[in-house]
């Protein structure tokens, strides 16, 4: 069994005086896929913000690597090769397409060129001269997690990538994240779609309330559907 | 044409040549502001202090040292520009979490200080600087004074290169992105307190370079940036903040339209700039090449 490359114990947030999370404790290691399930405002964003250190408040322990990183700044975390591809995916509208793939520094060897990530992304090659907040929902979506495959880092974050789009997108979507999995990157995926997620992952954790109360292995799922229904709440 | 408008060539072109002139200044120091502006938030209003500094660096250099206008075309700059850093880290970086007031009373507050030191030091009338390349052509219908032609070009080239920087390389592409989100481009692994330093001291090195530019055309003097600034922030108003390109094509031409006025109708030569920025707030409050947000 692989070791642990994400180790997070303990960990409690807060947005100014809102206290969010409340102790999240859970650990991927890698190559693994693991996602995050819950409800709306679970957490679950706020777990990726504070794994990237972009949170103003968080203490507890986060070790990637089996470095602490509580205390970094959100630049030196994402040059131990951590990378977030979040949930408003976070195109800038004075960039074209090309310069937003561009523009996340390499900080590790092993990452995809731009020649791979455009086969990956044909759409994207043909619009490359476009401004990146022209693109379509899915096109956006794309260029988001596009962007983060270059710099070498191997644990991505990605929040609900699927999140408004159109099923044959989602399904692309899927088929793409299987593929960075057999690459060898290691990833933390939020979902809310559950169907999506459960074709992915290696194992599903279920918070609530700035917790998370249960893990579920992928190949238990079956007879977890109950139980996950309600913590979903669907 | 001319006999018609009652008005002499000579006149004319001369007028649209101090226009071209004074609009170089302009657009050399608005874009600066607006490089600032849209990183650090903060409207700089140390900006005319920087421009005067520049100059003073120019002219201490060549009194003390008898370094040459050239050499310090590119020494000046560096030096306020350093300086300007200092600001930053100092003082500047500890206020961007907080509303814009306290953004506008520290840097007026600097200006004070700055300009008052000079004028302390100095006095307030003023030292000339020689002309680094005296002479001129007579173009026929108007006399041109080469270090004044020198001037509109090298203008030009600065903000040219300027927009080049910001829109072609990658460098001006962190610069972009962090001014849209600068918590995002910090996540993805760029130092964007270093990057938001640097952008302060290219802004401040960029008044400077207009200010040696300055330097012999003008007296050096400790007020030479008071009444050019408020021009700038009219400027500014007008083309819009944190338009690169605006701010470039708005400073040149209100330089122009200034200029204009000068010669048909002189009594409005000092407000036009005043009156076109209150029409202006009127019809696109963004400004003309501004975005609302
Ligand atoms: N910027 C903020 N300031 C204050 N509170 C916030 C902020 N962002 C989120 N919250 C609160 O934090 C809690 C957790 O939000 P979070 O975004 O992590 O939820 P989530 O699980 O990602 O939900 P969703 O599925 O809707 O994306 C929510 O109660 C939300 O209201
Ligand atoms: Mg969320």
């Amino acid at each position: 069994m692989a070791e642990t490359l994400l180790k997070v114990a303990g960990l409690q947030a807060w947005y100014g005086e809102s206290h969010i999370l409340h102790g999240v404790d859970f650990e991927i290691r890698r190559g693994e896929l693991v996602t995050l399930l819950g409800r709306n405002g679970a957490g679950k964003t706020t777990t990726l913000r504070s794994i990237m250190g972009i949170l103003g408040k968080r203490t507890g322990s986060i070790a990637f690597d089996g470095r602490e990183t509580i205390g970094m700044p959100s630049d030196h975390i994402a040059r131990l090769g951590i990378a977030y591809c979040p949930e408003e995916r976070g195109i800038f509208s004075s960039l074209n397409v090309d310069e937003n793939l561009r523009l996340p520094p390499v900080v590790k060897p092993g990452g995809l060129s731009i020649e791979e990530i455009y086969k990956l992304f044909p759409n994207l090659l043909e619009r490359r001269h476009s401004q990146g907040t022209k693109l379509s929902g899915g096109e956006q979506q794309m260029l988001a997690i596009g962007r983060i495959l270059r710099t070498g880092a191997t644990l991505l974050l990605l929040d609900e990538p699927t999140e408004g789009l159109a099923p044959v997108i989602v399904q692309r979507i899927g088929e793409i994240i299987r593929q960075l999995k057999s690459r060898g990157f290691t990833i933390l995926l939020v979902e809310q779609n559950f169907h999506f997620a459960a074709t992915v992952a290696d194992r599903h954790y279920v918070m609530e309330d700035g917790r998370v109360i249960d893990t579920i292995a992928s190949s238990d799922v079956q007879q977890s559907i109950g139980k996950l229904q309600t913590y979903l709440g669907v | 044409m001319f006999e018609l408008l009652g008005i002499a060539p000579q006149a004319l072109f001369g007028q649209l040549l101090l226009g071209l002139i004074n609009g170089a200044f302009y657009a050399m120091l608005s874009l600066g502001l607006a490089v600032i502006f849209g990183m650090l938030n903060v409207i700089n209003f140390t900006h005319g202090a920087q421009y005067m500094m520049g100059a003073f660096a120019a002219w201490l250099l060549l009194g003390l040292l008898d370094v040459p206008f050239w050499a310090s075309l590119v020494i000046a700059p560096i030096i306020v520009g350093l300086f300007g850093i200092v600001l930053e880290k100092l003082m500047l970086k500890r206020i961007y979490h907080l509303d814009h007031l306290y953004g506008f009373l520290l840097t007026f507050g600097l200006a004070l200080v700055i300009e008052g030191l000079f004028q302390w030091k100095w006095g307030s009338s003023g030292a000339p600087y020689p002309n680094p390349i005296p002479g001129g052509y007579n173009l026929g219908f108007m006399f041109l004074p080469t270090y004044r032609g020198f001037v509109v070009v090298a203008a030009l080239v600065i903000c040219l290169a300027t927009w080049y920087g910001i829109e072609r390389t990658k460098l001006g592409a962190y610069l972009r992105a962090a001014t849209e989100n600068p918590t995002l481009v910090r996540a993805f692994g760029i130092n964007v307190p270093r990057l938001i330093t640097l952008t302060y001291g290219l802004g401040v090195a960029l008044a400077a370079l207009a200010g040696v530019l300055a330097a012999p055309i003008q007296q050096v003097s400790a007020l030479m940036g008071v009444n050019l600034v408020l021009v700038v922030f009219a400027v500014v108003v007008i083309g819009g903040m944190g338009s690169i390109m605006g701010s470039i094509v708005t400073g040149f031409g209100l330089g122009l339209v200034e200029g204009l006025t000068k010669v048909f109708y002189p009594p409005a030569s000092n407000t036009v700039i005043f009156v076109v920025m209150a029409l202006v707030l009127l019809i696109k409050p963004a400004g003309l090449f501004g975005q609302t947000k």
